[in-house]
Order: structure tokens, then sequence, then C-alpha cells
């Protein structure tokens, strides 16, 4: 049950848009396409809906093949970035479109229509236009536009894409709750990772039309399969063949075999957390989080030599485990005895 | 940078004087005209045989053209936008063809074609098909003249409201029918419909590719624009005149109804005019939800 993609393949003229995806998303889950923009996941979402046609692979929806089946007869509900309100009808005739599509009568229209505006605290604004609705407001329209049908998957394609950063908060946490009390089977489209890993159970991370990963948003965080991964999900510092996420870098102010020497370039103070540019010996440009009451117990400033210790470092050439501590600029252990250690890591 | 005021002012002059000169003066003259002797004399001339007979022809050639080339215009319109295809270009050139053909060469043309010895005039009077001189022909020509507008102006609007709107109505079970009917066409009914009140008023003015095919036979295939020029040479000026005002009345007529039927629609759609659209959504968007 759910909903399985195999092997989906699509090409628009020279640009191979899916090369070979597969994707299982369980049934009742909540499902986030992550990865930057043309990695294929607007495509396969619409692939899904039936809105692109596949070149190769097979589109499998609650057990049944729906790959040669029209959108018109999928049952999906779609959401799309830009709302597609009907802009002439009334936000009662946007929602209530696909059940005159179904000859439902007027009575169990009006009533289905008036359930699911209160669904998306749109009651009370049922005689409204679109133009005369907030970009919040028309998404949750036409949010309920789509579940009016009851359909057997809900798709959104960069559903909060369009929105302001507070809205989009709002909005991502809302629906969250929604889908709790739905458990329709959801499937979204974004480029942003923490509004994945806030929303979602389930993330699948794509990138040039392939999937790189699929986990929980930790098994991602922790256990990034490539550096594509490590880097899309979170922050990241390079260091020679290692990766280091910014905020499992100590900053220590004696040196000693597994440290490296660098500058404090910069102090950014973004409320509670603070990003410490530095630039090593080589040149090399890193940065670390700490939170203010490390920075305060440091009391670091711009010019300062300092000494840094990369914990946690991760290396996907070859083999993925992490580096035995043989480099001195990587070292694995981290049990210095100093006393002005401060690590971020939780 | 805006201008100054008495620029302002200077610029409006300009244009209302330009107008003025070229398109008011004359209008104005032919009403004064008109109505000098007072209404008997106008009424008098339009309700011999002959001039009622060509606005019931006049009326004709408006009710068989522009219907077919609306269907025509908006079916031509969607195929060009919305099925991308090698020979769009080459379609899109043909609709053109009658923009840039003078109207007496259209009625050559089809004089040619319908004629005894063009392609099809043999067959047709075989079969006892009578097209040239008769309003047959005359609504062929009409149609020639007049079939771009509809297009042209439907095709503007269709690319701005884009695919979402008719991919949406998919998702919600709409077939390809139901999307237009429901979707489509109350999206960009204000492209076709300034589109049937260009061709309309195209089709009521038409009067070289009519010339020629309708012979010219008066009180059986004289139009309402013949029936004026035909009145002028006969140094008739009170009926050319008063037909020349009926002329006028019958295109203010068609854009009164269009936008009565505009504001109907906007009354019980809640659509309006692209600029009223704009100012209400920019002053609403802005609030959060």
């Amino acid at each position: 049950m759910g909903i399985a993609v195999e092997g989906a393949r699509k090409r628009f003229g020279d640009f191979q848009a899916l090369d070979d995806v597969s994707i299982d998303v369980p049934d009742g889950s909540l499902t986030a396409l992550l990865g930057p923009s043309g990695s294929g996941k607007s495509t396969l979402l619409r692939a899904i809906a039936g809105l692109e046609e596949l070149d190769a692979g097979q589109v499998v929806i609650n057990g049944q093949d729906a790959t040669e089946t029209p959108a018109q007869k999928r049952e999906v509900g779609f959401v799309f970035q830009h709302y597609a309100a009907f802009k002439h009808m009334t936000v009662f005739g946007n929602v209530a479109f696909g059940l005159k599509i179904r000859k439902w009568d007027k009575a169990k229209t009006s009533a289905r229509v008036h359930e699911l505006l209160q669904l998306v605290q749109l009651d009370g604004l049922a005689e409204r236009y679109p133009d005369q609705l907030s970009g919040g407001q028309r998404q949750r329209m036409a949010l309920a536009r789509a579940l009016a049908v009851e359909p057997q998957v809900l798709l959104l394609d960069e559903p909060f894409g369009a929105l302001d950063a507070k809205v989009r908060k709002d909005l991502r946490t809302w629906l969250r709750r929604l889908h709790d009390e739905m458990h329709v089977t959801t499937i979204f489209v974004t480029h942003d990772q923490e509004e994945a890993m806030d929303v979602a159970e389930q993330l699948v991370v794509m990138n040039e039309g392939r999937v790189e990963q699929s986990g929980s948003a930790d098994d991602l965080y922790d256990h990034p399969a490539n550096e594509f991964v490590m880097s899309f999900v979170g922050e990241v510092n390079r260091l020679g063949e290692h990766f280091v996420r910014p905020h499992d870098m100590q900053v220590v102010l004696e040196p000693d075999e597994r440290t490296e020497e660098a500058m404090v370039q910069r102090i950014v103070a973004l409320g509670f957390e603070i990003r410490i540019e530095f630039v090593l010996a080589d040149g090399t440009e890193v940065w670390a989080q700490l939170t203010r009451a490390e920075l305060q117990k440091l009391e670091l400033r711009e010019g300062q030599i300092v000494y840094l210790r990369p914990g946690q470092a991760k290396s996907f050439s070859g083999d993925s485990s992490p580096p035995d501590g043989g480099g001195a600029s990587t070292p694995r252990d981290s049990q210095g005895g100093d006393d002005a250690e401060v690590s971020a890591a939780a | 940078m805006t201008p100054t005021a008495p620029a302002k002012w200077g610029l409006r002059t300009l244009a209302f004087g330009y107008l003025g000169v070229l398109l008011l003066a004359p209008v104005a003259m032919i009403f004064y005209k008109t109505f000098e002797h007072g209404l008997g004399p106008p009424i008098e001339a339009m309700t011999s045989p002959e001039a009622l007979h060509s606005i019931q022809l006049t009326l004709l050639m408006v009710a068989v053209a522009v219907p077919l080339n609306t269907v025509f215009g908006v079916g031509c319109a969607l195929l060009l936008v919305r099925h991308k295809w090698k020979g769009n270009a080459v379609l899109d050139g043909i609709i053109n063809l009658p923009f840039a053909i003078s109207p007496i060469v259209v009625g050559l043309a089809l004089f040619l074609l319908y004629g005894n010895d063009g392609w099809f005039g043999p067959t047709l009077t075989e079969a006892g098909v009578q097209i040239l001189f008769s309003w047959p022909a005359m609504v062929l020509a009409s149609i020639f003249v007049s079939l771009p507008f509809v297009v042209r102006e439907t095709v503007p609007v269709l690319q701005e409201i884009g695919t979402e709107q008719e991919q949406a109505a998919s998702t919600l079970g709409a077939n390809a029918w139901q999307t237009f009917w429901r979707v489509t066409l109350p999206a960009i009914r204000w492209g076709v419909a300034y589109g049937v009140v260009l061709t309309t008023a195209r089709v009521l003015g038409e009067f070289g590719a009519v010339t020629i095919v309708s012979g010219r036979i008066s009180g059986e295939t004289e139009t309402l624009p013949l029936f004026v020029g035909r009145a002028f040479e006969q140094f008739n000026e009170e009926a050319a005149y008063a037909g020349a005002i009926v002329l006028a009345l019958l295109a203010l007529t068609t854009l009164l109804l269009m936008s009565i039927g505009g504001r109907k629609a906007k009354a019980s759609s809640g659509g309006s005019l692209p600029a009223a659209e704009l100012a209400v959504s920019t002053s609403t968007t802005k609030e959060g939800s």
C-alpha cells in the first residue's frame, strides 16, 4: 500500500529530469522529497499525480498500477506552489469543484465544503474570491479543494514556497497536525531541509534526477550516505577529505597533536547562536557554531589565533567510515583535557 | 521621471487634438449631416426596401461569420498555446494572412476560386450550388477578413493564465471538456469577448472583399456598407449618411452588449477587468494569514 515508484525515467530534451528513480512511501506516512532545484523532485511528484508522463518506470498507488491512468482518474489531491486557484470562482466554488464534477447533490456538497473550510480555518470566507485572500489563505483553500474529493494520496509541490517566512512556519506546523488527523498518505516537495525535517517522517533526498538517500531526519543527519546528503541536510565544513558540521568544531586555546591552528576572522552573533568564521594556515575558510555562553567563556576576538579540533569528521572517499585520527587535521578522538576546551556538540 | 504639470497638459491637448481632427471630426460631420433636417429624412431613407434588406443581410453576415470565427479562433488559440508543435509557426503565419492581404484582393481570390474557371466553381455549379453573387460568397469573404481577431486576442490571455488551473481541474477529476468550460473559458473570457467585438466590427464594416464577390445587386446582395457606397455614388447623400449612422449604431450596440454581458459575468462570478483584479490582489496579498 502507499505509493511506490519503480525505475522512473523522464527526459526533457537534453535534460535528464529523472534517472532511474525508485521510492517507497508507506501508507499514511508524510514524506518529503528534498533536493535543490533541477533535482527532479517536482517532476517525480507530477509523475505520481499523472501530470507528467514517464519515459519508463512504474507508479503504483495503493497497490494498483497507475502508470497509464490519466490524472483525472488517479484520485490524487495536488497542491501547487502558486495555488492554481480558480480565480473566477469563490472560495466555496473552488472547494466544491471536485464535488460538482462528481455530481454530488447541493446539500451534501455544501455540507462537505463547509466542513473542509472549517478544517482549514476559512469558514466565513466562503463567498470571497481568491484575489481577496492572502497567500496563506489561498494555499489553505487549495488544500481544502484537494482534500474535498477524499483523495487516496495528497501531493504538495513546494506548497509554502511562495509564502513569507512567518506564514510558512505557521502553515507547516498546521500541515503536520492536519496530517495527524487525516492520515492520508502525503508527499511534499521542498528545497528547504529545515522544512522537510520539521514536517516529514521520512525524507527522500534527490539530486540530478537520482535518489541520493532516504530515511528519517536523524538517519540523514547522522549517517549521510555521501557528501551531497551531508551538505544538503545541514551545514558542513570541508577539511581536505573530511567533512565536519560547524557544531562539531571544537575551539580550544591551547594546541595539542589533534588540533589545527586557525585565526578568528569574524564573529557573527545570530541571537542564541554564534557563528565564528576562521581561516586556517593553508587559507581554508571554515566556521564553527557556538552558543553565546561558550563564546563568553572563550573570550574570543577577531584576529586572535586559536586551535580547532574537528570532532565527528566524516569521509566519503572509498569507505564511508570516519577517519582514524591519523591525520593531525582530522583527529577522530577528542578527549583533550584542556580546561579551555569547549564543544558545541550535543 | 514624471513630466511636469504643463508638459502633461500639453501632451493631453496634443492627444485629444490629434484624435479630434482625425477621428472625431469626420464622425461628428456624419451625425450633423444626417440629422441636419431632423429625424424624418434619415428614417425615410432607411425604411426603403433596399435599405432594410441591406441591414438584414449585414446582420446575417455577422450571425454566421462571428460565431464561426469565435469557435475557430478559440480552438486555434488553444492549439497554438497548449499543444506545442513544429507546424504551429506555419499555422500562426497563415492566421495572419488576412491582415496582410488587402480585402479587395481577398474578393478577387474568392472570385477566381468559385468562378466558372476556378478550382471549385465548375463542380459547385454542376451540383446546383450558387456561391458567387449570393450570400454564401459574401459570408466566405467576411469570414476571411475577420478571421485573425479572436485568435490574436485569445492567445496572449491563454499564455498568461498558464496551465496550472487546468492541471488542478484534471487532478480534481475534470475531463478535458469540463476543464475547458468550467476553468479555461471563464479565465479567458475577456480576451475572447474583445476578439468578438473586433470581429463583429470588421464584418459589419467589410466593403472591399464583399464588393467583388457579391455583384452588388441592390435589394439582393447588398450589405449596409455597399448600400452606403451606392447611395454615395448616386448622390443620394441622405441615404448614405443615414446608412453610415446605422452602421455606427450597430457597432456601438455590439460594444454595449459586450460590456453589459461582462458586467453580468462579473456580478455572478466575481471576475473583473484585469486592472481591477490587479488592484484588488495587490491590496490583499500583503496581509498575513
